[in-house]
């Protein structure tokens, strides 16, 4: 039962195929292959995380998601779609909040929502407040960006992506600029938020153990030439707690595994 | 507190300095009247309207051209930071006309429009644009692509994504160039109120070269106390709270 009332309509969650996509950056000196050749199936509600170093190309695979950026080979496809370029279905929540200054929280949370056809400006209204409580920031509505703590910023930023219902969620690492504390309150609330309204989610990050504490499962990239390399399924009960020793454990894992490709790629290269 | 006491004890000082150099005898009264004088002077000219009329002609000639140059400036200067193109002709034409003293505007002016309202319009329009054009330029290129990105997710593309993202998140540097074409086209004005006479109204510049012309010293200092006052007002009541509003709230802070 939700806690929550008068919720508002959700959209079935999508499901995501990327295909053979590859992905170079010419500059006049050099060529980098950002991806080499990704294949990747997502599962409508699944949540996945890709977990690399710099330089992986994760954030790259993330924006041709989004659609901001093109392949250079290969295709995206969301719900058997082709993707061509940013679409309301598919929502990012950047890294710097990239919330806008001039207007408030409120204001923040209604910017994709006026641009979401077949609502009428109640509804609007109304699926911003819905959103505001489920991040717990009813009470800073009129807030502006300036008078919020980090954690805060990335809460409207939450709220934001998901107010407009997309069917797939894009996560840029999301906390990776907030303190350790903050950080874990909002896994908690991601969590929960994800269970109350459920969405594709990919969430790119360098912090193995948040990817576990998130992740169904967890994608490991390498860089130079950027590619999945391997992948663990993550099966621990729901919700998680970053602090428990199961979850240190499958995160060691992993780490050790990243490590080893590190290497590899590093002797490659020499 | 502690700070105006400073403010009202540096101006003080001044005018103790002025009043004891006219007392000295060293200077003619005619070149360099005391303080009196010139308060005299304004005391007349505010009762018998004079100043207020002239201050009225010269600040309606220069809200006209400067809303007039913001209004081309701003259209111009979102449309320079689109492409290297822009940037690199009408970018530079902009730097290049705004390197030039306006006041080389009036002979043009005169020329082509003759001794009307027009021609002190043009003059101070060529004060602001380039001004407007160089900061809304500057502005629309420094702010963090992240917004343009975000904004594109959410549907913003287009028309809606410069007037509704682009051009807001650059306010602060558009008001800083705001500021700065204010004060251009302030300058540009009295040069050309001093150099032409024209009919239709008689500005503050056209009070101090009468005060040249009949050797009237408390009329010329006067004028210019006045023209420093309203140029501090403008700054310190008009643009400086708005630069520093936005600055704070856009988190692109100088202080």
């Amino acid at each position: 039962m939700s806690p929550f009332s008068s919720e508002p309509r959700a959209s079935p969650p999508a499901t995501l195929v990327i295909e053979n996509v590859n992905k170079w950056f010419r500059s006049a000196r050099t060529t980098v292959h950002a991806l080499d050749d990704v294949n990747l199936n997502v599962r409508g509600g699944e949540f996945v995380c890709l977990v690399g170093p710099s330089g992986c190309g994760k954030s790259t695979l993330l924006d041709i998601i989004a659609g901001l950026t093109k392949p250079d080979e290969g295709r995206v496809l969301a719900d058997g779609e082709l993707v061509e370029g940013p679409g309301r279905h598919r929502l990012v929540m950047f890294q710097e909040s990239a919330l806008l200054p001039w207007h408030n929280v409120f204001g923040n949370v209604m910017f994709g929502l006026r641009r979401t056809p077949n609502l009428t400006n109640r509804q609007r209204s109304e699926i911003a407040d819905y959103h505001l409580r489920l991040v717990g920031l009813e009470k800073f509505k009129k807030s502006y960006v300036h008078e919020l703590s980090g954690g805060m910023k990335q809460r409207v930023a939450l709220a934001r992506s998901l107010a407009p219902d997309p069917r797939v969620l894009l996560m840029d690492e999301p906390l990776s600029a907030l303190d350790a504390i903050t950080r874990e309150q909002l896994y908690a609330d991601i969590q929960d938020i994800w269970h109350e309204r459920p969405k594709t989610i990919v969430l790119v990050t360098h912090n193995v153990r948040e990817a576990v504490c998130l992740g169904d499962r967890v994608l490991l990239m390498s860089p130079s030439p950027g590619r999945i390399r391997e992948e663990f399924k993550v099966s621990l009960p729901r919700p998680r707690d970053i602090n428990t020793p199961e979850l240190a454990i499958i995160a060691q894992r992993i780490t050790a595994a990243l490590k080893g490709y590190l290497v590899e790629s590093r002797e490659a290269a020499e | 507190m502690k700070r105006t006491l400073v403010v009202v004890a540096f101006f003080t000082a001044l005018g103790l300095i002025w009043q004891v150099a006219t007392m000295t005898g060293r200077w003619s009264p005619v070149l360099l009247p005391p303080p009196q004088a010139v308060a005299e002077y304004l005391r007349d000219a505010l009762s018998d309207g004079s100043l207020l009329a002239a201050a009225a002609v010269t600040l309606k000639r220069l809200l006209i051209g400067y809303f007039i140059g913001i209004a081309i400036g701003l259209p111009l200067g979102l449309l320079t930071s689109t492409s290297e193109y822009f940037d690199d002709t009408i970018g530079a034409l902009s730097l290049g006309l705004q390197t030039l003293p306006s006041v080389c505007w009036v002979p043009l002016a005169l020329l082509w429009f003759g001794q009307t309202e027009s021609a002190m319009l043009f003059v101070v329009v060529m004060g602001t644009v380039w001004s407007v054009v160089l900061a809304t330029n500057t502005g629309a290129r420094t702010i963090p692509p992240i917004y343009a990105r975000a904004a594109r997710t959410m549907g913003s593309e287009g028309f809606d994504k410069w007037t509704r993202v682009i051009l807001p998140a650059s306010l602060p540097y558009v008001v800083s160039g705001m500021k700065q074409g204010w004060a251009f086209a302030w300058r540009s004005l009295m040069a050309a109120e001093i150099f032409v006479t024209i009919l239709t109204g008689f500005g503050l510049g056209h009070l101090l070269q009468y005060g040249r012309e009949l050797s009237a010293m408390d009329q010329v200092i006067g004028i210019m106390v006045v023209i420093v006052v309203i140029g501090l007002v403008a700054d310190k009541v008009l643009f400086s709270p708005w630069e520093r509003f936005l600055h704070r709230r856009w988190g692109t802070g100088l202080r």
